[in-house]
């Protein structure tokens, strides 16, 4: 009982602590924006700590973070095979050929009207297939390797890429465009010179959407049938034979790969689209 | 008609289709600008104003009479590089400095990159921006924006310049500035200029003539022909010579507003 009423203390002391910082001149400077988020955090992982030990929980209901931390550390190379297997194979590469499918395709349907009018409703009927149920064809179609979370995460990623696309090609103003009419440039000068910067803004929506999506896809898709690594496989065998400390390090490697991937695009975006007014 | 026109407008009709009906935004407009000419066009919002330069620019196709610039029909003189168009808002792109706004149609008609490099300062320095090259839009005023624009249609050294209403967004002191500036750039380029405005004071203290236009539909009532000298110091504005031309042009837009009811 008493290491629950220190984790009921502790949670009042880092609560004040962080009303001290977000009320002090630090709260603007680098240090506080990066203190109050750090001191919520670490908070959270010390009363879970306290909480789970204080009250005795069962290991297969919630493991404290100290187990995780353990099992984490002892099982970094197999951490680390699944990583590649799951994010890089998998999810990467499905990503990159999903986003480039989109991105071809978007300049399809902005040259053709019959395919703008035909394509995008299929478009977003394939978009409301639920992944669980594609999921196990392309399984089926791709073998079990990454190859087929690769193929899943192109069906995640790719519509919403594609809709950005469309739209960002469309805004433009009449008056840019007229522009570039006095100038008798072609199809590709204008595309080039104008609209494809100008869609900049909404591509980047449609890439930061889809890397959480990747993730979310490369995983899932392996609970369908995958070798004997990767992060979805081991997840599901380790809630299997009651090993949760092993699912919840591989769910720490999951946010971290999705913070990191989301954090990547993001840098590339403030470099790309710098003249935008949410950049600037 | 004659060999050094500029722009020759003949009987031209425009009608738009709207979802209420035809509007007919030209009608019958016949004119002849020559070559050096300033030719100023002022009216009510609706009168055809900036469609005849659109039309001049091949931007709208007129759906009667005909339009030449310089002797040839205006899809040609656009792939000829005869005009350069200079549009309400500056409309540079975020994403290019000052020097790469300029740039942009010297990239598009595929001039080398030396002569790209020597035109860009030369057309910055007419229009006083030289040190500004590697500025971003949003960090220059809305004058500067626009003289950039200005800067970005003489690039390419076309003869003819269509300006549609440039410095209506901007406050009066920048606003005869810049039209001092337009002044003294005119005088020394020689260039055809078609200036678009509904400013009074503006149309007589720049052009060599005032086109009166009146909407619904739109036409031409009245062309003045401005008698000031070409020299222009800004106080012409308060003798007695400019406050008649004004009148004039006042009286030619009171007129075309009576007609309507």
């Amino acid at each position: 009982m008493t290491l629950v009423l220190a984790a009921i203390v502790l949670w009042m002391a880092a609560w004040w602590l962080n009303m001290r910082i977000a009320g002090s001149a630090l709260a603007s400077s680098h240090v506080g924006r990066v203190a109050v988020p750090l001191v919520f955090g670490l908070s959270v992982l010390a009363i879970w700590e306290l909480v789970v030990r204080g009250l005795d929980v069962p290991q297969v209901i919630l493991p404290a973070p100290t187990v995780i931390a353990e099992t984490f550390v002892a099982e970094t190379g197999t951490l680390w095979t699944d990583f590649r297997q799951t994010a890089l194979k998998g999810a990467i590469s499905g990503y990159v050929i999903g986003c480039i499918a989109a991105f071809a395709v978007a300049l399809a349907i902005d040259r053709s009207m019959f395919l703008r009018r035909g394509l995008l409703p299929v478009g977003s009927f394939v978009a409301a297939l639920p992944i669980v149920g594609t999921a196990p064809i392309l399984v089926n179609w791709f073998g079990f390797d990454w190859q087929s979370k690769a193929a899943v995460v192109v069906v995640m990623v790719f519509f919403p890429v594609l809709v950005n696309t469309v739209q960002g090609l469309a805004d433009t103003a009449a008056m840019q465009r007229d522009l570039m009419r006095t100038y008798s440039a072609s199809y590709w000068q204008t595309l080039l010179k104008l609209r494809a910067p100008a869609a900049m803004p909404f591509v980047f929506n449609g890439l930061k959407i889809a890397t959480t999506l990747a993730l979310i896809g490369a995983i899932v898709a392996e609970y369908f049938g995958s070798p004997t690594r990767g992060m979805g496989f081991r997840i599901s065998t380790s809630v299997g034979t009651l090993e949760l400390a092993m699912v919840w390090s591989e769910i720490a490697v999951a946010a971290l790969a999705g913070t990191l991937f989301y954090g990547a695009v993001t840098l590339v975006e403030r470099w790309v689209t710098f003249w935008h007014p949410s950049q600037r | 008609m004659s060999q050094d026109a500029a722009i020759e407008a003949n009987g031209l009709d425009l009608t738009f289709e709207t979802g209420d009906g035809a509007i007919q935004a030209l009608r019958d407009v016949t004119l002849e600008i020559g070559k050096g000419e300033f030719v100023s066009f002022i009216g009510p919002s609706g009168c055809g104003k900036t469609t005849f330069l659109r039309v001049v620019a091949g931007l709208e196709k007129p759906t009667g009479g005909e339009v030449r610039v310089n002797g040839t029909s205006p899809d040609e003189a656009r792939r000829d590089r005869a005009y350069g168009y200079v549009f309400q808002e500056a409309g540079l792109y975020p994403w290019r400095t000052i020097a790469g706004n300029v740039r942009l149609p010297l990239e598009i008609m595929g001039y080398s990159r030396s002569e790209m490099a020597d035109r860009v300062n030369r057309v910055l320095e007419l229009v006083e921006l030289s040190g500004f090259e590697n500025k971003h839009p949003w960090q220059l005023s809305g004058g500067m924006q626009q003289r950039a624009s200005i800067a970005r249609a003489l690039a390419f050294d076309a003869d003819i310049l269509l300006m549609d209403e440039p410095f209506g967004a901007l406050d009066e002191i920048v606003r005869d500035h810049l039209n001092e500036q337009l002044l003294g750039l005119w005088e020394h380029t020689g260039k055809t200029i078609g200036f678009v405005t509904h400013s009074i004071p503006e149309a007589v203290y720049l052009s060599t003539r005032i086109v009166v236009m009146s909407p619904r539909p739109g036409r031409i009532t009245d062309v003045i022909d401005n008698p000031l000298p070409r020299k222009r110091p800004l106080d012409i504005r308060d003798t007695p010579e400019f406050l008649e031309v004004a009148q004039r042009v006042r009286k030619g837009l009171r007129a075309g507003q009576s007609y309507e009811d």
